[in-house]
């Protein structure tokens, strides 16, 4: 069986899924509970200065897809609403009970070396594994100049960073906000810094739905509404986008990385490691399904590994970021070309009309004798990959490659490029 | 066999009544809707819309409730079919649309597209809007003849287009086979009546009760008095079994003891049987039997002279026969009634087999059944009283109609189960608003 145990910035867990700052880790009861059924770690609910923070209600929004629930997820929601006596109590109790889980504790403070100086002290006592800096919090408190607002000015993020690495022996951990045009400013930032991790992605800006009869912005608290953070399913693919970017680039060095965005299955996890990340850090699936699912998870991701040879996390661990590159570096001689199996076709017409109507009208619709048949003119097909993404029969369309050995070109060699031209001139 | 038929009403308590004859299928809840409309795939050129008789845009409704446009849904289906409503209750959709859905060939479960069609025109029923209004009239005036679904959807289509219709109706109420024919518990809480109201709510339609061709009215009266005429009087007499003792007590027509139940609105009134015994293989047939045995009869047994697939009741209607206890038998035919001081008391079969030629032959073997009730529903015919003298040509028992639904008579048209085509409201529906607008162009003419 594969061995799950993981270990990033110095931080070990018995597996790689950990639960996010979020409403699930925000006491001891929750976290507990979290361990009995198997979670690897948690970073604690972001912990700000006394007095604590006043939520409101309603706190939640989320985008239900053709009948299924959540597959987006927004909050309102603030940090802990409960004194850091109390917090760091439980965090204390639980590490000491639980000594074998990550425990990271996310941190929220002014910007002031002091409140940070301050506060890191308490954590350090508390036995805590390491300290998670939310400069990612979109909503609320970045109003009050702290998450995001400090997450989207790429020098706040290094003196921070730097102020947390001179008062604690802890790892340090920043969190990223996905609200920034590049990543690559605040990675490098926090890199800069000296953060031992980054984990990301943070919520979104979002405005999940609008109430058409309040005229207001889900969730409407008393007739009006704010942006919350978006998460869920809906964001992973920006989550990976922004993870690949950091994994590869020169000037993050290589920095661990706490993946974050919509993470539900162990599938997303193992894709989220394949392009770099060490853990895996789950919210709004626990906060759908309960923590349960974590079973899946472990058991799932194991079983994959194993069916690929892989032993360890760090077998596979960015195993896809060489394969990450720019649009220019593809490949423009290769070359595919869909394939429709008659015998798995359903006779939907959905390939038909997406390519009639919208692409490269490269499918013939024709019947016979009452069976509807959907036919791939080649010299038309530009192998886009439409079709199959609309089929609903897995399998039914396939894209199958006719580059016939051409060489890997890319686009600056392509002799339609006047640029690549001008240089063998 | 000896002792006397035990025929009576109140064979149950009072409470299981309303639950026997309560909607078979219960409506789909919103939530429910929403995920099985998820389900169609928004098939491009639809097989289900070619299923339909009446080419309803099958997938558009479909979206339309994933989205929540109920109305615009509703209209999709009543623009195409005036009695969209019952026929989300009554039609075989596992031979029509969903049977060729793309889910049943993928997966073997089709969209539920009867259902969704249910749920869509309910939520424009409850919110009491009438979507149709009329134009300016024409002047032109059409009769009408049978305010059943093929009558009733003539008569909607041409109010449409301005003229004023006048639809005359032999019984005391309209609405046909679906107020009449079709078992309670498929149109419950007196959805005909519902729809009829609606489809008069578009004015221009007058309705004449107690009208019959033959009795009250001739055809040539009806000509002489409007511009046109349809006739959708569907088939008012029923075949007979051809046996001695047909006219014992206790052997009963389905279709007239089906009238009286849909009529009757204390179900615990009518008489049954402890022992029932259908002969036939249709939706009648059916549905007497599960009806006699939802009135309490203790054993119900259909017979049917050839086998299963030689139904004319589909799998889905045979399946719920069985899963009320009806025992269905086939491959038999009835050859003697027997009768005690002129009550049926039980029938004799025939054992069938399929002979040397595929027609049918008896095999000798012989069995019977005891029976106080003994319920024909062996097929229904033209009324030939309502015919004499209109020189209507007729063939093969059916009136000869063209492409455009009209008939040998100038100025006739006609549509329903008075023509040649399968006996489903569906059809019925498709020929009214065929020759509606065979009628309209005439007219315009």
């Amino acid at each position: 069986m594969a061995d799950l145990r993981c270990t990033i910035a110095g931080v070990k867990s018995p597996n790689p899924f950990w639960l996010a700052s979020a409403p699930p880790t925000d006491k001891a009861y929750n976290v507990v509970r979290a361990f009995r059924a198997g979670w690897g770690g948690v970073v604690w609910k972001t912990l700000g200065e006394d007095p604590p923070i006043v939520n409101v209600s309603s706190r939640y929004g989320a985008v239900h897809f053709r009948g299924n629930r959540m597959a987006g997820f927004n909050n309102i929601e603030l940090i802990t609403d409960r004194t850091l006596e109390v917090n760091l109590r439980e965090i204390t109790e639980v590490k000491r009970d639980w000594p074998d889980r990550a425990m990271i504790v996310s941190l929220m403070v002014p910007c002031e070396e002091a409140s940070w100086r301050a506060i890191l002290a308490r954590v350090e006592a508390t036995g805590a594994d390491g300290v998670e800096l939310n400069f990612g919090c979109p909503h609320g408190m970045s109003e009050r100049g702290m998450g995001s607002a400090v997450g989207q000015v790429p020098e706040y993020i290094e003196m921070v960073t730097r102020w947390c690495k001179q008062h604690t022996r802890m790892p340090v951990f920043v969190k990223l906000t996905p609200n920034v045009t590049n990543i690559l400013a605040p990675a490098r930032a926090a890199v800069a810094g000296g953060a031992d991790a980054v984990s990301l992605i943070n919520t979104i800006n979002s405005i999940t739905a609008v109430d058409l009869d309040a005229m207001a912005p889900e969730p409407v608290v008393n007739g009006k509404g704010a942006h919350g953070g978006y998460c869920g399913p809906a964001v992973k693919p920006i989550a990976l986008c922004m993870v690949a970017e950091i994994a590869r680039d020169l000037d993050c060095a290589g920095v661990p990385i706490s993946g974050i965005g919509g993470i539900e299955t162990w599938r997303d996890a193992a894709e989220f490691m394949a392009l770099g990340a060490g853990s895996a850090q789950v919210c709004t699936a626990a906060m759908h399904y309960g923590f349960k699912i974590v079973e899946d998870m472990a058991d799932g991701l194991a079983n994959w590994m194993d069916e690929k040879g892989y032993a360890t996390l760090d077998d596979f661990r960015g195993a896809a970021v060489g394969n990450y590159t720019d649009w220019g570096k593809l490949d423009m001689n290769y070359d595919i070309k869909a394939r429709i199996s008659d015998e798995l076709c359903i006779g939907c017409g959905l390939c038909h009309i997406a390519c009639e109507d919208t692409s490269h009208q490269a499918i013939r619709f024709t019947q016979d004798a009452g069976k509807r048949r959907f036919t791939v003119i080649d010299a038309e097909c530009v192998g886009c990959n439409l079709c199959m993404h609309v089929c609903p029969v897995e399998g039914c369309i396939t894209m199958e490659e006719v580059s016939q050995g051409r060489p890997y070109m890319t686009w600056a060699e392509h002799p339609r490029n006047l640029q690549s031209q001008k240089a063998a001139e | 066999m000896g002792e006397g038929a035990d025929i009576r009403g109140g064979r149950l308590p009072a409470a299981a009544y309303d639950e026997n004859f309560a909607d078979l299928q219960p409506p789909l809840a919103k939530k429910e809707a929403v995920v099985e409309a998820a389900r169609c795939y928004f098939c491009y050129d639809a097989p289900c819309v070619q299923a339909c008789p009446t080419a309803i845009d099958i997938p558009s409704f479909i979206r339309k409730i994933q989205t929540g446009n109920l109305k615009g849904s509703a209209l999709d289906i009543l623009e195409a079919n005036i009695m969209g409503g019952t026929c989300s209750r009554v039609c075989p959709t596992e031979v029509l649309c969903e049977e060729v859905c793309v889910r049943t060939v993928q997966e073997g479960k089709p969209v539920r597209i009867g259902r969704l069609q249910r749920y869509a025109t309910d939520a424009l029923f409850a919110t009491g809007v009438r979507p149709f209004t009329r134009p300016a009239a024409t002047g032109r005036r059409i009769a009408v003849v049978g305010a059943g679904p093929a009558g009733l959807a003539c008569a909607h289509a041409l109010a449409r287009q301005g003229h004023d219709v006048v639809v005359y109706e032999c019984r005391a109420k309209a609405g046909g086979l679906n107020e009449h024919g079709i078992a309670a518990y498929k149109m419950a809480n007196d959805f005909a009546a519902q729809e009829v109201a609606f489809i008069l709510g578009i004015g221009g339609i007058e309705l004449r009760l107690g009208h019959a061709l033959g009795r009250e009215l001739t055809l040539e009266a009806l000509r002489r008095d409007h511009d046109a005429v349809f006739l959708g009087v569907g088939l008012g007499a029923t075949n007979r079994l051809g046996l001695a003792g047909e006219d014992l007590s206790g052997v009963l027509d389905a279709v007239d003891y089906i009238e009286e139940l849909r009529q009757s609105p204390d179900k615990a009134s009518l008489p049954v049987g402890r022992h029932i015994v259908v002969i036939g293989g249709g939706n009648t047939a059916v549905d007497i039997a599960v009806q006699t045995k939802r009135l309490g009869a203790e054993t119900v047994t259909l017979v049917y002279r050839r086998g299963a697939g030689e139904m004319g009741a589909t799998g889905h209607e045979q399946e719920i026969a069985q899963l009320n206890g009806v025992l269905i038998r086939h491959w038999a035919r009835p050859v003697a009634l027997e009768g005690v001081d002129g009550r049926v008391a039980g029938i004799t079969f025939e054992h069938t087999r399929r002979g040397a030629a595929g027609g049918l032959e008896g095999t000798g073997e012989r069995f019977t059944l005891a029976a106080d009730q003994v319920f024909k529903a062996i097929g229904q015919t033209l009324l030939a009283d309502e015919l004499a003298g209109s020189g209507l040509a007729i063939d093969s028992g059916k009136l000869r109609v063209d492409d455009e639904l009209r008939t040998s008579v100038e100025g006739v048209w006609a549509g329903g189960d008075a023509v040649a085509g399968d006996d489903l409201t569906v059809r019925a529906v498709e020929d009214g608003k065929r020759a509606a607008r065979s009628i309209d162009r005439a007219l315009r003419n």
